[in-house]
């Protein structure tokens, strides 16, 4: 006998200190917004201070598919001028 | 993936870091700490900081049942962090009292007899359903919060050292409490009916923990004096129950006197589980 | 190449051309030791493997709570009542982690419930023994976790992202879990005659089961193979059982206590640990729901999910009530 516990799946973004981003830490069930936050102070955080959390619900995420076609990405391939190694003048010059 | 490699992930693995287990936040001041770098407290003092230690140790005792039965899993985190500061708090706080009489925070926990046990009536009422454990928590965090908040101020360094730890901590247990209080009032019928029926069970046991006792007198500025915090719980938890759509029952109030060592029958039970293995054991090191 | 239509029967073993693409951009992930994340295209076979492997060891983190959880209350000190209370809870975030994770598969976490508390799906065996004293905390974190740990670590480099990263969230935390074990061990090995001879007791009982936690040796485990090759397991049961047994022969001797294996020795020839047939019986019938504890670890779940209905339904209506008012 399952039980829809309606409680939906939120992700979670950690930034663990400040002048790094957010990273998505995994995910977790909540019934709302507020608890969701709470519950992942307890479970990715542990409740350290200076930790910055998101919460999103999972459902709320538009993502892209890395099998992709081509045009939604642009190759890298034959780019090499956006490269710094690709400038060997440079080389050697201080600060450069 | 190499041998080599499992060799030395297994080599290095206890290099790792915090769990909930190394992890202290806020202030240092751990129960190791004062137990080597503690001065003694006076008997008064040290009679008040066991009535707050022991509060906390019960109260404990009775969260830390939620572990592996909560509703959810979540729930089973939040619990046992919640059951997990409680706790520290009355390790702490035991631990100060005893330098008083050269006891260690085991010593008072295992090997005093009930009457000795000087805890409220109220963290001692049984777990019930979720909801009276929310309900109690209600009544007791925000008390704590009040408490502990006043007595960040005392003279007396160590108290308020454990009181400006304790007091970040219950702030979150009061919250949670709070939180679920509002959800489980307005969610459904059964939901609030469930939480009448908590208030109803644990209302009488709020006026005691009010109640000025001897063992508050002649410690103006070291203890909090709990009449003092009486006004202010009212009003918070009133606009808690208002918002949640509950009402404060009109019950009477329990003859209880758990400070003068004198508890309802639950304690018994309570502590012939916490103290059974230790006790069989006298004189052992764990 | 011809099209496949799924619709026909006998037609759908012929891959299409974007199958074979995409199966040929999973053989390289899997190649390149790089990873699998969940929007990616993946064989059905092994979706369905990682579903159950992961979500079993998810299980195996909240059945493993029981035991311990029963010795909360009992706790000989209150340092030790800490660290066990933060060790269970660590276990209920781990299975949180690796529920979290198999989710991304596309099962939802309400249905590997069910799986769960129907009796279907399959936890850590050894978790359906009983911890009968003190000491089997010390023997759980010992043995148990120590087990868990070696099985754990390769898992960091599964093939699976979610996987993977869970696996080194866990692998951060349990370390302690086997230390604090060894410890409880430790104190009690110096202790009295009595504590020693709980703490025997205890090794006595766990270590044939926590050596079957590896699973059947390797000439009697069909699935390894495939699991190997998509790199979701990284060694095999004999390798890591192996791997076990010598650190534990080693430790014991830390604790002054004998592990019951008479007949344990390295074989410097064969260059292998010699241990104790086991008892393979004993693992299938407690795998099949008939060991000491299954019933009781099972309905304290059920009980724990049915008390707490009226909860999830509340919180799940208020939230409802929450929404709809935000829109009016």
């Amino acid at each position: 006998m399952s039980q829809q516990s309606n409680w939906p799946l939120w992700e979670v973004f950690v930034r663990s200190s400040r002048g790094l981003s957010h990273v998505h830490a995994g995910s977790l069930h909540a019934p709302d917004q507020q608890m969701a936050l709470r519950n992942a102070r307890d479970l990715y955080t542990r409740r350290n201070e200076g930790v910055s959390l998101w919460v999103v619900k999972s459902t709320d995420i538009i993502s892209s598919d890395p099998d992709e076609k081509d045009s939604f990405f642009e190759s890298p391939q034959g780019k090499d001028y956006r490269h710094a190694t690709y400038y060997k003048a440079s080389e050697g010059v201080k600060h450069l | 993936m190499k041998h080599e490699e499992l060799d030395e992930a297994l080599d290095s693995f206890g290099d790792a870091l915090a769990s909930a287990t190394r992890v202290t936040p806020g202030n240092a001041l751990r129960p190791e700490d004062i137990a080597v770098d503690g001065i003694a407290p006076s008997e008064e003092v040290a009679r008040y900081a066991l009535t707050l230690g022991d509060d906390a140790l019960i109260l404990a005792q009775r969260l830390s049942h939620w572990i592996s039965r909560a509703p959810e899993l979540e729930e089973d985190v939040a619990l046992g962090n919640i059951a997990l500061d409680v706790l520290g708090h009355a390790r702490s706080l035991l631990t100060y009292a005893g330098l008083a009489w050269d006891k260690t925070e085991d010593d008072l926990a295992y090997w005093r007899e009930e009457e000795e046990f000087t805890s409220l009536w109220i963290v001692e009422q049984p777990n019930g359903h979720f909801g009276v454990t929310i309900i109690r928590q209600l009544i007791v965090s925000i008390f704590q919060h009040l408490l502990y908040q006043k007595l960040a101020t005392s003279q007396d360094k160590t108290l308020a050292a454990i009181a400006a730890k304790a007091v970040k901590e219950v702030d979150y247990h009061r919250d949670h409490a709070i939180q679920w209080t509002i959800r489980l009032g307005l969610g459904t019928e059964e939901s609030a009916e469930k939480m009448r029926h908590a208030l109803d069970i644990l209302w009488p046991y709020v006026d005691e923990m009010f109640r000025d006792e001897a063992v508050h007198q002649k410690l103006e500025s070291i203890a909090v004096l709990p009449s003092t915090l009486r006004d202010a719980w009212n009003e918070e938890i009133s606009a808690v129950l208002a918002e949640a759509g509950l009402e404060i029952p009109a019950t009477g109030q329990a003859m209880a006197y758990g400070r003068r060592g004198e508890h309802s029958e639950h304690l018994g039970y309570l502590l012939a589980e916490m103290q059974v293995l230790a006790r069989k054991h006298p004189g052992a090191s764990w | 190449m011809a099209p496949s239509t799924p619709q026909e029967p006998g037609l759908s073993a012929v891959p299409s051309y974007e199958e074979e693409q995409s199966q040929g951009r999973f053989d390289a992930l899997i190649d390149q030791d790089s990873r699998v994340e969940p929007r990616d295209w993946m064989p059905e076979k092994y979706r369905k493997t990682l579903s159950r492997q992961i979500s079993q060891h998810a299980h195996s983190e909240i059945i493993g709570m029981q035991p311990e959880a029963n010795w909360i209350t009992r706790a000989p000190s209150l340092k030790r009542k800490s660290i066990l209370m933060a060790k269970v809870q660590d276990e209920a975030g781990h299975g949180l982690y690796l529920y979290s994770a198999a989710e991304t598969l596309g099962t939802t976490r309400d249905e590997y419930n069910e799986q769960l508390l129907s009796g279907k799906a399959k936890y850590s065996s050894i978790f359906n023994y009983p911890a009968r004293t003190w000491a089997d905390m010390g023997a759980i974190g010992w043995l148990v976790d120590g087990a868990a740990i070696a099985n754990q670590v390769p898992l960091c480099r599964a093939s699976y992202g979610p996987y993977g990263r869970a696996m080194v969230r866990v692998c951060k935390e349990e370390s302690f879990h086997q230390r604090q074990g060894f410890e409880i061990l430790l104190s009690l090995s110096r202790g009295t005659d009595a504590q020693k001879k709980m703490a025997q007791d205890a090794i006595n009982r766990f270590y044939e089961p926590s050596l079957m936690m590896f699973g059947p040796p390797d000439d009697q485990s069909p699935n390894s193979q495939q699991s190997m090759a998509w790199k979701i397991k990284r060694f095999s049961n004999d390798e890591l059982r192996q791997r076990f047994v010598g650190m534990i022969a080693e430790q014991v001797k830390v604790l002054g206590l004998t592990l019951p294996d008479p007949q344990l020795h390295f074989d410097e020839e064969k260059k292998q640990w010699i241990h104790k047939d086991l008892n393979w019986d004993e693992f299938m019938a407690v795998i099949k729901g008939n060991g000491p504890a299954n019933a009781q670890r099972l309905e304290r779940r059920r009980e724990a999910h049915r008390e707490g209905a009226w909860v999830r339904e509340a919180a799940a209506a208020y939230a409802a009530k929450q929404a709809q008012s935000e829109v009016a």
